[in-house]
């Protein structure tokens, strides 16, 4: 019992112990962001490798996922006669949650396992000790650039995964099932709030998603064991981590955005 | 139980070295590293640190760098107590040692030319073809020039570390540091690398510290040897001086005997023991 207790409590110490770990990182991190003032091309340079590289699963996705929400949204309506409001349901499914969370989640899988990989590899092969034997500090060099360019980049693929989706919709839903056009657009702009709605999702909850998303990458990256094995480990953990902490943060931001208690 | 010279820790090499280190003891863990370790390494002079694989070589060298602090003990560079610096001081320091790491560890994602201006870019405001005519002197010394273009994927061991060599040199440091720089090497690259130590060092009047276990091609181009085991340097001296040693452990070092003081089996319960038990012990 005691012995159970003792491994309890030392888990929670270690837990602790990385989430404080964590948090330093983040300091550093933030502090190290005015270097880039000085070093724009840095930046550009992480927002092709995170951001455009990103693309093409973004639009493919959201396209995808805005004909399967036409479809749908199409079988439930059209026995209550309410097709022409598909454009409100595909839009605000798509601009309040969908397209913030599965953006925040492919992005995820496709580039924050990738910035753990590169620094968990760059630790590995000592290129990190080599950049601080050069009197050369990592954080701001390499760090910081892959940090803001994700937060950047996130709000940005959300509001693209967003319009594609919405775009999917229109194919099924008018062009497909013969939906009217113009009441798919008109109930949508009717219905769409511009800050309650766009700007609570598209915007605060994908730099939220992009924010933690990017973070959890590059301190899992950081942190992670120098062998193949400790960075196989990381990027598992960094896509684990990042999915749950998104959906988790969604709960809470659709509660405070959205709820009404 | 290892032979302990009757000179450690009372005759240094010279009496103005580059590098002091003084009662030096580091553990990681329970694992006791270094045990009280003195050295002095002379300026201008190639230095190597041998010994058996897993003595903490690498370690000394990290140490020295600043990138890892001692549990007791000084550790100067240039007169300047490296573990009590702050991180500018540090950084300060640091570019006046140049690091050739046992990987090599270039930048993936930048040429050879790149790699080698790297240090350039980030600590000076030279303009672009100045930072380019310096890049291809420092690659020429290095034989490499020709590979500028070049991605450090597309180059072999040997010539990554000669890449590495040259982005070491590009700050002109008053010393180098090299891990294990023979470590995994062909035969012409092995020699190339010995050379161009040793040209390197007196060419632009370097301090270079060797960290390695290949004692024919260290002991071929330094001034100075350490023999570093289980924590403390077990004898120092010229490469000629361990070679005619007494010591049967410099002796079966120095000659890689397979038979001596140091063993080959790590150490384990009697092998009749364990083989009967049935279970791992």
């Amino acid at each position: 019992m005691m012995a159970l207790l003792a491994e309890l409590g030392r888990f929670v110490l270690d837990r602790l112990a990385r989430l404080g770990r964590a948090n330093l990182f983040l300091l550093q991190l933030l502090r190290a962001l005015s270097f880039l003032f000085g070093r724009p091309g840095l930046l550009v340079k992480q927002l092709h490798a995170v951001g455009v590289l990103s693309l093409p699963i973004i639009l493919v996705s959201g396209l995808f996922v805005g004909m399967v929400l036409g479809l749908q949204g199409y079988a439930n309506l059209v026995d209550f006669g309410a097709t022409s409001s598909l454009g409100t349901v595909v839009a605000l499914s798509l601009i309040r949650e969908l397209g913030p969370v599965l953006t925040a989640l492919l992005y995820a899988g496709r580039a924050g396992s990738a910035l753990t990989a590169e620094i968990g590899l760059m630790r590995a092969t000592e290129q990190l000790a080599s950049m601080q034997m050069m009197a050369v500090d990592p954080f701001p060099r390499v760090l910081a650039p892959r940090f803001l360019a994700g937060c950047i980049a996130v709000p940005l693929l959300t509001g693209i995964f967003t319009a594609t989706g919405i775009l999917g919709g229109y194919l099924v839903a008018v062009v497909q099932l013969g939906v009217d056009g113009g009441s798919f657009w008109a109930q949508m702009q009717a219905k769409v709030q511009l800050f309650a709605d766009v700007a609570n999702g598209v915007l605060i909850k994908s730099a939220v998603f992009g924010l933690v998303a990017n973070w959890i990458a590059l301190f899992e990256g950081y942190q992670a064991e120098p062998t193949s094995e400790g960075v196989s480990l990381a990027t598992t953990r960094t896509v684990v981590d990042t999915s749950l902490a998104v959906l988790g943060l969604d709960f809470l931001l659709t509660a405070l955005m959205f709820g009404e208690w | 139980m290892l032979a302990i010279s009757t000179r450690l820790n009372t005759a240094l090499p010279c009496d103005d070295p580059l590098v002091t280190v003084h009662r030096l003891s580091f553990s990681r863990g329970e694992h006791r590293i270094f045990r009280e370790v003195d050295l002095a390494i002379p300026r201008g002079k190639v230095t190597a640190i041998m010994g058996p694989s897993g003595t903490g070589k690498t370690t000394l060298l990290r140490l020295i760098g600043g990138q890892i602090r001692p549990d007791a003990g000084r550790i100067e560079v240039d007169g300047i107590c490296v573990h009590q610096l702050d991180r500018k001081d540090l950084y300060q320091l640091r570019k006046r040692m140049g690091v050739l790491f046992q990987s090599g560890a270039l930048f993936t994602d930048l040429s050879v030319f790149d790699n080698v201006a790297f240090p350039l870019r980030e600590h000076t405001r030279l303009p672009e073809p100045l930072i380019r005519t310096l890049v291809l002197m420092k690659l020429e010394a290095v034989g490499l020039r020709g590979a500028h273009a070049l991605m450090p994927a597309q180059l072999s061991g040997g010539m990554a570390r000669r890449v590495a060599l040259a982005r070491a040199i590009a700050l002109d440091p008053m010393m180098i540091l090299y891990d294990e720089p023979f470590a995994g090497q062909d035969p012409i690259s092995m020699s190339v690398l010995v050379q161009l130590i040793r040209t390197l060092n007196d060419a632009l009047g370097l301090t270079s510290i060797i960290v390695s276990h290949d004692v024919k091609e260290t002991a071929a181009i330094a001034d100075y040897l350490y023999l570093i085991s289980d924590g403390q340097v077990v004898e120092h001296g010229t490469p000629e001086d361990l070679s005619r040693s007494a010591s049967p452990w410099v002796d079966q070092f120095m000659h890689a005997l397979p038979d001596g003081p140091m063993s080959f089996h790590y150490p384990a319960p009697p092998y009749d023991t364990d083989l009967l038990a049935g279970t791992p012990t």
